[in-house]
């Protein structure tokens, strides 16, 4: 095949790509304020491509704010770099036009809709005008090699607004991978599922991360767990602690914002 | 029969048919007189089509294209004022300004002795306008209720401004009063028929062009600008370029219809650019199906062939029925007439799969705010099963 794929083999893992020159996604002094409420407050993240970072803390500890501020949706002081490009301070559409891709806790796909539409519009904000005037003949071959991704290469006919939940979140991861992000931020892409389900996405997580920049913000500790590279703690719009899940979980900082000794198990959505 | 519709072989044989009754049945059973009021039908029909675009798919209440439509009106009508002075008058000024004003013709009125520079104004003033707004409006991120009140102040101020211009655009009298068209003269019943002609014609390329683009790319992302506007953004589209992109193509359409509008009824005035006529665009498209594409048209023509026919009988009675029937549309059946085959179509098929385990159907929207809410489970799944 001479497209390029979206799935290159490999594992991601704590620290990222260790040859060549990696992309990375680095957020220095980043503060959010809603009339005076610091709810991000000079948070520093730094991640590169290849690593799989899951973002936790209890409610209200602006894990949400600091994606939205990442891409456009609130205003936001500080710097966000991505690979050398500053993207802070750039409307959404700019932000997503240079790489960064994002989902929501609620999924939020065009319900009267195909699949197949939903995938071909994600993958289409770089289309001149001609070729959006005219009809969609073709099926793009990154779009097909994302319903197979996302497992949903016999739903393509479907109504978005009729899948599973669960199949509504992978549509949503599909159209990050089509929309050609080297940055995802996932906003809680299991909340909601069962288990297989979540299974199923912690696989798909795994297999896309490897080659991208990924953020995952995530209650569920076992997920976390199983999932993670590494791990950021935001508690109060501040970050509390960096590391691997071991490491954050033996941070006494992190065990007192959880309340438990047993770690962040108190950590429920 | 339904999928031999759907196919291409079967649009061009819609289309076709389309063709052969306007073009060709009407013009010979229909007596000179009926066909020039279904010539202006047609008009409303051409604005039905865009408004159909922008409203059905693209979520844009526009209660305010009568401004477009009233642009391309008062361009051709000025143009056919100058026109029949020179031709009959000599003088070159139109009758009404020697009556109300100095007797001279204001300096932007004097482009449109041109037929080009008149033949491009239609199309390009009402677009430019369209533009501007459009960009001024969508890039604020107005939308929604506030977007259908400031396009209704709009049609307002508008026919107030007209109605201000007693000497240059004829006050509240309008023009009227036009004698030739292009050098042809409108009393002879021939020209009368070329004129429904050229209405005909112009309706069915718009509804040519709004098929191509509600089956575009262009299209299926304008409905998911319509029911996601701000995930849109998130795949790195700007909406507000999207939306007003469509909103310039209805105003187009809606100028040219009232270019239209002018020869083959013989006046416009501030009334028929108003908020009332604005709303009575609407009314025909929410009847016909406002997400389809020949819904808007059926419905424009069917409504405005009701008043015609009932108004005369009962001028007061009219009104009230409009009102009910645009009421009793938006509250039971959102997605228009056009949805009645596929409503009556799911009911027989509750009861088919009543025992079998249901699916999930969608319910429809009945809420008053249906009005300004993305519908409908029962236009879209036509194209989106492709």
């Amino acid at each position: 095949m001479t497209t390029p794929t979206l799935l290159p083999d490999g594992e991601p893992r704590a620290g990222g790509l260790r040859h060549g020159r990696p992309k990375y996604l680095e957020v220095r002094g980043l503060s959010v304020s809603f009339d005076g409420f610091l709810a991000v407050d000079n948070v520093n993240l730094d991640v590169v491509q290849g690593d799989l970072r899951f973002l936790i803390g209890p409610n209200g500890a602006g894990k949400t704010t600091v994606i939205d501020a990442i891409t456009g949706l609130v205003p936001a002081t500080g710097s966000v770099n991505h690979t050398g490009t500053e993207i802070l301070g750039r409307k959404v559409h700019q932000v997503a036009r240079l790489g960064v891709g994002r989902t929501f806790q609620t999924a939020s796909v065009f319900e009267n809709l195909s699949v197949l539409q939903n995938l071909d519009i994600a993958a289409g904000a770089g289309r001149g005008p001609l070729r959006m005037l005219r009809r969609r003949k073709t099926v793009d071959p990154a779009v097909e090699e994302a319903l197979e991704i996302i497992g949903l290469e016999g739903a393509t006919g479907k109504m978005a607004g009729i899948l599973a939940h669960g199949q509504k979140q992978w549509l949503e991861i599909g159209m990050l991978l089509v929309q050609n992000s080297d940055v995802l931020l996932l906003d809680e892409p299991i909340a909601g599922m069962s288990q297989d389900e979540r299974g199923e996405t912690g696989e798909l997580l795994r297999r896309i991360a490897a080659s991208r920049i990924t953020v995952v913000v995530e209650h569920d500790m076992d997920f976390v767990r199983e999932y993670a590279t590494s791990v950021t703690v935001l508690a109060a719009g501040k970050v509390l602690s960096e590391g691997s899940v071991a490491q954050v979980q033996a941070d006494k900082k992190v065990q007192d914002v959880y309340l438990g000794s047993s770690g962040v198990e108190a950590a429920g959505a | 029969m339904m999928g031999l519709l759907r196919g291409r072989l079967g649009t061009a044989a819609g289309f076709t048919l389309g063709a052969l009754l306007l073009l060709g049945v009407a013009p010979a059973v229909l007596p000179v007189f009926s066909l020039g009021l279904l010539g202006k039908f047609l008009c409303f029909a051409i604005v039905a089509v865009g408004i159909g675009l922008a409203w059905g798919r693209g979520g844009m209440l526009t209660l305010g294209q009568g401004v477009f439509f009233g642009l391309g009106a008062y361009i051709m009508a000025m143009h056919m004022k100058l026109a029949d002075a020179s031709l009959f008058g000599g003088s070159g000024v139109p009758d009404f300004m020697s009556l109300y004003g100095s007797g001279e013709v204001p300096g932007w009125w004097e482009p449109f002795r041109s037929p080009v520079v008149t033949l491009l104004a239609v199309v390009l003033i009402p677009g430019l306008v369209a533009l501007v707004l459009g960009l001024a409006v969508f890039k604020r991120r107005v939308k929604g209720a506030y977007f259908a009140i400031l396009s209704q102040a709009l049609a307002a101020a508008f026919a107030v401004f007209l109605i201000g211009q007693q000497a240059t655009t004829g006050g509240s009298n309008g023009l009227s009063g036009f004698r030739s068209f292009f050098g042809f003269d409108l009393k002879d019943p021939n020209n009368k028929v070329m004129l429904y002609l050229i209405a005909a014609v112009v309706l069915l390329l718009s509804i040519a062009l709004a098929r191509q683009l509600m089956h575009s790319r262009f299209g299926e992302l304008l409905v998911a600008v319509r029911d996601q506007e701000e995930r849109v953004r998130f795949l790195g589209y700007d909406p507000a370029t999207i939306k007003t992109v469509t909103y310039v193509v209805a105003a187009v359409l809606a100028g040219i219809a009232g270019a239209l509008f002018v020869p083959l009824v013989g006046i416009i005035s501030p009334a028929d650019v108003g908020v009332i006529p604005s709303i009575a665009f609407l009314i025909g498209v929410a009847i016909g199906g406002r997400a389809t594409l020949l819904g808007p048209v059926l419905g424009a023509v069917s409504v405005a062939a009701a008043q015609s026919a009932l108004s005369s009988t009962f001028p007061s009675f009219w009104v009230y029925f409009q009102g009910l029937l645009f009421i009793l549309v938006i509250g039971f059946m959102p997605g228009g007439l056009a949805s009645l085959p596929s409503l009556i179509g799911r009911r027989g098929k509750f009861r088919t799969a009543a025992s079998t385990p249901a699916l999930p159907v969608a319910p429809a929207p009945a809420s008053p705010a249906a009005l300004l809410k993305p519908e409908e489970e029962a236009a879209m799944p036509e194209e989106a099963r492709r």
